[in-house]
């Protein structure tokens, strides 16, 4: 589909934004809208957050689980972009307004020592991480009821909301990611658990495909930009005054609140 | 069958036959409503008084319905336990064995063996945990005597908690050397990952499980005996077991376990 398209799309997405109202799925509004459609759109919305002064601090790889693929009808992962004005910081107050219809994950975060260009191998990628943080990611669906396909969830920016980083940064050293536990607690009750390997067999591969997905397209991924990885566990739905937290095994805990 | 037809002691027969020919059943329940929690835990005593006869020695104890997603799924906010004897301890390396089994399924566990005796009620976690001799790894194949896994909580009970066959894992852990909250399980069928959880999805914690076991044993009388082996219940969901599937679970600390489905 040509430019037009996609800057109406990424339009549609925008008003979603800044009205709290949320959408029909574009590949309805939209019909024959492709990914490759939806990365484009993907891209007007990140053109126009530059514009506005945001910088780009990362990446989120969604889709990495069996469940969450299998759900929605795919093998392979996706990514959207982290802006500076995503993130917030441990402990502060996450003002939920911010969202449409949030929902919290648990992830095991990179963060990156020197600029990585993919194609990489994974023991460069390795040498590329300085260190690794328990995170949360707010996720949030411009897309009413969550009704997403893969083309949608790409389109919004992989369905991205926010992140929140784990003040404790441990080096990757002899950390076991694929076999490290990770508990989800809202208020306090325990609402999932799992282990990294979840996340595509190990979080690592999920970084490996980020680096060389958007190597394939030319994008190098920088020293200090932060790798999100994907969620643990489930997602669980979150409000105004709830407190979230997750415990990683060998990474320590993160926790945010919502006000 | 009429209601007036079952008794303890015919319902205890009727499941170990069940089991024997391996042919499923209906509820129970359905058609004797007097089947309560205190009866199904005497129908599955009774059953163990017939496998004992039988030459069947006590091992341990399981746990089922530890995690809040079962008990709610379930509908019950407390576990079960259940019996664990001599044959249904399934070697390193022995397959799933299909033909015993009506429609098993895996589900990867913490086990416990015991280096003291428990005996509630009373005993707290920190209590349970101090009587573990060491941890180890487990895979149970349950398999239920209800078609379908159609059953009621009582039913389940009388079933003796769906018991099947259990492997242990190859690795012993002192239980002070494990954060059994975060120690993890992948569970993965044919190489892929189909499931991973923590020992906190086991009622908090593993040791809760334990010290739930030993006291509900506590209040019939009956008590955890040194070197028995404690199987603490699901960490995932259960998964049905096909012929010729492979299955592995793979621990944080706890080693891997690699099962074939026979």
């Amino acid at each position: 589909m040509d430019d037009a398209v996609h800057l109406q799309a990424a339009a549609v997405l925008e008003e979603a934004y800044s009205s709290g109202v949320p959408v029909p799925p574009l590949v309805e509004s939209f019909p024959g809208l492709t990914v490759e459609d939806a990365y484009a759109v993907q891209q007007v919305q990140l053109a126009s957050r530059l514009e506005g002064g945001a910088r780009v601090v990362g990446y989120k790889v969604g889709l990495t689980s069996a469940v969450m693929q299998a759900q929605i009808g795919v093998d392979e992962p996706d990514y959207g972009f982290v802006t500076d004005e995503m993130v917030f910081l441990e402990n502060a107050a996450v003002p939920v307004v911010r969202f449409l219809q949030p929902r919290v994950e648990p992830e095991i975060a990179f963060v990156l020592g020197r600029d990585v260009a993919g194609p990489v191998t994974v023991a460069e990628l390795l040498g590329a991480v300085e260190y690794v943080v328990p995170a949360l990611e707010i996720i949030d669906s411009r897309v009413a009821d969550w009704k997403i396909g893969l083309v949608d969830t790409v389109a919004d920016n992989a369905s991205s909301g926010a992140v929140v980083l784990g003040s404790r940064p441990t080096h990757l050293g002899e950390q076991d990611l694929r076999l490290a536990g990770c508990n989800l607690f809202v208020n306090g009750a325990l609402v999932g658990t799992g282990a990294g390997g979840a996340v595509l067999g190990s979080p690592l591969t999920a970084a490996l495909w980020l680096v060389n997905t958007l190597g394939a397209r030319g994008v190098t991924m920088r020293a200090g930009q932060v790798v999100l990885s994907g969620s643990v566990t489930a997602s669980v739905p979150v409000a105004a005054g709830d407190t979230v937290s997750a415990r990683i095994a060998g990474l320590g805990t993160v926790t945010t609140r919502f006000a | 069958m009429t209601e007036s037809s079952w008794s303890v002691e015919r319902a205890a027969r009727v499941l170990l036959d069940a089991e024997q020919d391996v042919e499923a059943q209906t509820s129970i329940v359905a058609e004797w409503d007097e089947l309560d929690l205190r009866t199904a835990y005497q129908v599955q005593d009774a059953a163990l008084e017939l496998r004992k006869e039988r030459g069947e020695v006590v091992v341990g104890v399981k746990l089922g319905v530890t995690s809040k997603a079962k008990q709610q799924q379930v509908g019950v906010d407390s576990p079960s336990t259940a019996w664990l004897t001599d044959v249904m301890v399934l070697p390193a390396g022995e397959p799933v064995p299909q033909d015993r089994m009506i429609h098993p399924r895996v589900e990867p566990e913490i086990a416990f063996v015991l280096g003291s005796r428990l005996e509630g009620p009373g005993v707290t976690a920190t209590e349970a945990l101090a009587a573990v001799k060491h941890v180890v790894g487990a895979i149970e194949v349950i398999d239920s005597r209800f078609s379908g896994y159609k059953f009621t909580m009582m039913d389940a009970i009388a079933d003796n908690n769906s018991s099947g066959y259990y492997v242990s894992g190859p690795v012993s852990v002192a239980p002070e050397q494990l954060d059994l909250s975060l120690e993890a399980v992948l569970l993965e069928v044919d190489g892929e990952i189909v499931d991973s959880a923590t020992g906190a999805a086991v009622h908090g914690h593993p040791a809760e499980a334990l010290a739930f076991a030993a006291n509900t044993l506590g209040e019939r009388g009956l008590a955890l005996e040194p070197g028995w082996v404690v199987l603490t219940g699901g960490m995932t969901d259960a998964v049905p077991v096909r012929p010729g599937a492979r299955l592995a679970a793979h621990f944080t600390s706890l080693g891997s376990i690699s099962l074939s489905g026979g």
